[in-house]
């Protein structure tokens, strides 16, 4: 079984690539760091993505930008496959990705919390103080993907990645 | 209309048929329930389309910053709804037609939303009322639809219903931040039920089409939903002190294509671009 040992080397490699690839709305995360990015096959090669969003005008950016690095890093011949089950949750957000997020000034999602709304939800913590004393200024906020949140101590407002 | 989503995994819908009912279905019934999913597919999509073209109208003109951006990222998830089910009733037409082609290039006839979506925004009441009845139902028609024998539907409620969950709870917190708030915002709240209250039976309707794909275990019986919505508004209404609305008459037409002046018009602006410069690309 020499190819698959060949093929896992491969998709590391390929996983790699995908992880300098940014989301286009929020750059200091990857795709892989949102869980955008499903999987890697190598028989045929093919890379399998799926949308945060039905209506994110990022989607088409992703698969360009997917496209585009692979193509870079010498893998012209990698598909790209786009599938909506199971749907996208916040819950494949990477542990990394959500301190990446924090540092960025974007409250991360709870873990766990991808199938509830956002109303059954704790406070969100200020991404700059830390300060759980905080309260929503909207439930839609500059993307799809986040909520407007301000801070009652620092009085900074702060987006949150709404749970999904 | 946004850029259109990839198309989701293909599929033919009479071999999933057969899988999921243990092959109880002869040829002529998968060539009629082909014809009958075309038809409910653009239903879904239309509905949709047109509401979310409607609430673009709103961008840049709602009362504060956040509703303007509330209703931008609603209209926003339906037009993303509206491709993904416009791009399968494309794929099963076969004829050639994608989401695009489906959106901007049918003529008014050929549009199967029901009445309630085409409706003009009128003031800020209105537009609440509208889409607190429409999230409303809808949330509960894509819960039964995640469950469709066609996986490519279920996979499409799957995921919308996510962001419809959001649609129906904002529409009903503004449907009580108004109803039981000042004097003139219960009187616009009450007119704005009242007016859309008659679009109301048209959603709850089935026909031979949607039976048949019932049946078929492909679509849902919209008679079904209709007392979990009844309970759902009720309640809010209650919390909103708002009195149900009654209105004697129901109108109908939209899903055989029988609609009013509105939508021609919306049309009109929706559809300009695309026709008049046809090569054009984003
Ligand atoms: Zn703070």
């Amino acid at each position: 079984m020499v190819s698959e040992v060949l093929d896992d080397a491969v998709a590391d490699r390929i996983m790699a690539v995908l992880a300098t690839v940014p989301d286009p709305e929020i750059p200091a995360v990857s795709v892989t760091d949102l869980g955008i990015v499903r999987g890697v096959r190598c028989d045929p090669p093919v890379v399998t993505i799926t949308p945060t969003y039905t209506g994110c005008p990022a989607t088409l950016v992703i698969e360009a930008s997917v496209r585009a690095a692979l193509d870079e890093a010498g893998f012209a011949d990698v598909g790209i496959k786009t599938v909506l089950s199971p749907p996208w949750t916040t819950d494949w957000i990477s542990d990394e990705g959500r301190e990446k997020l924090r540092a960025y000034g974007i409250a991360p999602p709870p873990k766990g919390a991808g199938s509830r709304s956002l109303r059954a939800d704790s406070p969100a913590e200020c991404p700059r103080c830390g300060s759980l004393h905080t309260q929503e200024v909207s439930r839609f906020g500059s993307t799809p993907c986040k909520a407007l949140w301000r801070c009652l101590d620092c009085q900074e407002p702060f987006d949150r990645f709404k749970c999904h | 209309m946004a850029p259109s989503l990839p198309t989701i995994q293909p599929g033919d819908v009479a071999n999933a048929e057969k899988a999921r009912a243990g092959g109880s279905f002869d040829a002529g019934e998968a060539v009629e329930h082909h014809g009958a999913l075309f038809d409910y597919l653009l239903r879904l999509g239309d509905d949709s389309l047109i509401l979310g073209q409607r609430l673009t109208e709103w961008c840049g003109h709602a009362p504060a910053l956040e509703i303007d951006l509330s209703l931008a990222n609603i209209g926003l998830d339906l037009i993303g709804q509206a491709s993904l089910f416009l791009n399968l009733a494309g794929e099963v037409e076969g004829k050639g037609r994608d989401g695009d082609r489906l959106a901007f290039h049918r003529d008014v006839l050929a549009f199967r939303n029901c009445l309630l979506v085409e409706q003009p925004n009128g003031d800020f009441a209105q537009t609440i009322a509208r889409q607190f009845l429409f999230s409303t139902m809808q949330l509960s028609l894509f819960e039964r639809l995640t469950g469709s024998s066609d996986h490519r539907i279920a996979e499409i409620a799957a995921k919308a219903v996510k962001e419809v969950r959001y649609h129906a709870e904002l529409a009903s917190d503004w449907v009580v931040r108004l109803g039981d708030g000042t004097e003139e915002s219960r009187r616009r709240m009450v007119d704005g039920l009242d007016w859309f209250w008659r679009f109301v039976d048209e959603m709850f309707q089935s026909d031979e089409i949607e039976q048949s794909l019932t049946r078929a275990g492909i679509a849902v019986d919209r008679a079904e939903l209709r007392q979990g919505f009844d309970a759902t508004v009720g309640n809010v209404l209650r919390d909103a002190t708002l009195p149900l609305p009654e209105y004697p008459r129901a109108l109908t037409g939209g899903r055989i294509g029988h609609h009013g002046e509105h939508l021609g018009h919306l049309l009109a602006t929706m559809q300009y671009l695309p026709r008049t410069y046809p090569d054009a690309v984003w």
